[in-house]
């Protein structure tokens, strides 16, 4: 069942068009993170799915009920803020009954339903303590127990962990996706944060100005990314894009950095790769190739040896992570970074050799800067 | 360095704390002159002058003032003029600072067409002088019946306050953050809800504020008191200069001082009582 459906939602400030047709749909128990840069229009779509603003054109279905001119508290939502929104002069539990007051529910079942969520998020100790005593991340709980005592169609995160510090923010996330798990409902989730996005959806619409430029599930958006904005939005450290040349090789098709230098390195296509490359053969195109698939000499990408390329070149710079060293090399004449295992020492300013895994390329069109294979 | 500071500092304090109390002594003549000829007699300001220490202390000027002393062929005192001025000041200081807050709340944290422009005529109430609105509301008050009575005055105060109250509350509901009205709005709370619940809630700095404010301002007034009111409606800001007409013959310069103290006690309480949030409401504003 659909628990959400936008169709060409368009939306302008002045003369600025925020969003320029957005057509999204949501299955029930779906985790759908919206994520792009700021100002790419994902928090004014989630404003716009809540009601709290008018979309200039298009629809909104929640649960599969026109809500265009439906309230927004009439539209079966939960919202989740990212300044947390507490009312300051209430307790935790004024805060979490407040909503059901608005709707008028008994005294009982109100007191139930706080007892369910207090217990579920582990915040029954703060039940009459105002906002202003409460850390970050208890704040956060209390948000969210606001969101879930309602047990809504739809719950909506607007960037709920950007104010946390980074270690409870990976907690908190983890809490996101385990309750998401519990519940089973449904949930748009906004971000900037594209580790957010990776970790938590079960699908994501990577937005940049305006429209949604991939809309599918993160293994997909993260292999066969849909452009070169989403191929370089999605991952830390970013996908390698560097310019290359389609050439046949054998019985077909490779790509070539830096054709015609003497360091040239020729990466051969995959058997799918080779049905879009095909228009391209003999021209320049833009190579994808994610950071670890270029990694020490002796690494087995997979089962199959025969993806994985030997590479001989100049190291730049290393920057040891702990758990990897990420290096910056030269091939073909261009920067790339690849990501290799923490004990093997790099000669930076040197040579190095190392494994190219070929399986995953990634090509685009250089000039709509499409996927193209 | 740090010793020389320490003894070049004393001196330079001095002079700043001599300049200062020069000033403010300056500033409180008029004060003591009034106080201390409330408590003189007036033989004892006959044969000396205005200016000068009590010879002895006569509390008598204030029972006279407050109960006996004749204005106007009225032999009672201020003290009905006093509860003229409370019955005007009481109601017109809470409806004025309820609207204000009212009207701050949706320029603030509402979004309406032309809502800069409300914003605007309103606060430009501001700076238009009294003495430019004497004639309409002359007109205005004939109109409805409500000449020379202080109804009248309630409903110009209120009118008048409606600028500053809603200047004053607007400017402090700006930094409720807007998260707040989505939250509540998505919980099902309506405009008023939102008001009486969440924002009410969070108003009592600026409230004191205005409060202060619109008392202390219509306490004062007087412009309006002395032209739409006369005789027995009139508050006690105009009665006083009654009370100065009236003494033909000998002026009884103890009576007057220990009136016009009276009758400015009211504003000094409030400026006791609630001083302190005064000086801190009007540097608040952040709702953390």
């Amino acid at each position: 069942m659909s628990a959400l459906r936008i169709a060409g939602v368009r939306k302008r400030f002045g003369a600025q068009e925020v969003l320029k047709g957005i057509d999204l749909e949501v299955d029930s128990g779906e985790f759908l993170v919206l994520v792009g840069p700021s100002g790419c229009g994902k928090s004014t779509l989630l404003n716009i799915i809540a009601g709290l603003e008018a979309p200039g054109e298009g629809t909104v279905e929640i649960g599969s009920r026109l809500v265009n001119d439906v309230e927004p508290k009439d539209r079966d939502i939960a919202m989740v803020f990212q300044s947390y929104a507490l009312y300051p002069t209430m307790t935790v539990r004024q805060n979490i009954t407040f909503g059901m007051e608005c709707r008028n529910v008994p005294k009982r079942a109100q007191d139930e339903a706080v007892e369910r969520v207090s217990r579920l998020l582990q915040i029954d100790q703060l039940l009459h303590r105002k906002p202003s005593q409460l850390s970050g991340g208890q704040r956060q709980r209390v948000a969210m127990g606001r969101a879930l005592v309602r047990d809504p169609t739809l719950f909506l995160f607007d960037e709920p962990l950007s104010n946390l510090d980074a270690k409870l923010r990976v907690e908190m996330r983890l809490e996101i996706k385990q309750l998401h798990r519990r519940i089973g409902a449904t949930i748009v989730y906004v971000t900037h944060d594209q580790i957010e996005a990776m970790t938590m959806a079960t699908r994501i619409a990577v937005m940049h100005q305006g429209e949604v430029q991939q809309f599918a599930d993160p293994e997909t958006i993260y292999n066969r990314p849909a452009n070169l904005f989403v191929a370089r939005f999605m991952g830390a450290p970013p996908m390698n894009c560097v310019s290359a040349r389609v050439v046949s090789a054998g019985d077909g098709l490779a790509a070539v950095i830096g054709a015609g230098r003497p360091d040239a390195i020729q990466l051969p296509l995959s058997r799918e790769a080779e049905a879009g490359a095909g228009a391209f053969k003999d021209r320049a195109v833009v190579l994808g190739i994610r950071p670890e698939c270029i990694a020490e000499e002796d690494r087995r990408f997979g089962a199959d040896e025969r993806g994985s390329i030997a590479v001989e070149a100049p190291v730049e710079m290393t920057e040891p992570t702990g758990a990897e060293t990420i290096v910056l090399m030269r091939l073909g004449g261009e920067q790339l970074l690849g990501r290799v295992s923490p004990d093997v020492r790099l000669p930076v300013g040197g040579n190095a050799r190392f494994a190219v895994d070929a399986r995953k390329l990634c090509l685009f069109d250089p000039a709509t800067e499409r996927l193209i294979a | 360095m740090a010793e020389a500071i320490r003894r070049q500092a004393p001196l330079s304090r001095w002079v700043i704390y001599a300049v200062l109390i020069l000033f403010a002594a300056f500033y409180l003549v008029p004060l003591l002159v009034t106080v201390l000829n409330s408590v003189r007699t007036e033989q004892d300001i006959g044969s000396t002058s205005v200016v000068g220490w009590p010879r002895e202390l006569a509390l008598s000027n204030f029972g006279k003032a407050w109960g006996t002393y004749c204005i106007a062929q009225r032999c009672e005192g201020i003290s009905p003029f006093m509860l003229n001025s409370i019955m005007m000041v009481v109601p017109a200081t809470i409806i004025s600072t309820l609207i204000g807050a009212l009207n701050g709340y949706s320029i603030a944290l509402w979004r309406f067409r032309g809502d800069n422009w409300v914003f605007g005529i309103i606060t430009l109430g501001v700076f238009l002088p009294e003495q430019m609105k004497l004639v309409p509301w002359t007109l205005v008050l004939r109109d409805l019946g409500l000449s020379n009575t202080i109804t009248a005055l309630v409903f110009i105060h209120v009118i008048q306050g409606i600028s500053f109250t809603t200047l004053f509350c607007r400017n402090y509901y700006v930094a409720i953050p807007p998260d707040l009205l989505k939250a509540a709005k998505i919980d099902g709370a309506g405009y008023f809800r939102i008001f009486w619940r969440i924002v009410l809630p969070l108003s009592p700095p600026i409230l004191i504020v205005t409060v202060i404010w619109q008392f202390t301002h219509i306490w004062n007034e007087f412009l309006y008191g002395v032209t739409f009111t006369t005789g027995a409606q009139q508050p006690v800001t105009a009665a006083l200069i009654a009370l100065s007409v009236s003494v033909a013959e000998a002026p009884q310069y103890g009576v007057q001082s220990a009136a016009v103290l009276i009758a400015a006690l009211p504003t000094l309480l409030v400026y006791l009582f609630g001083g302190k949030y005064f000086l801190r409401g009007l540097t608040a504003g952040a709702v953390k």
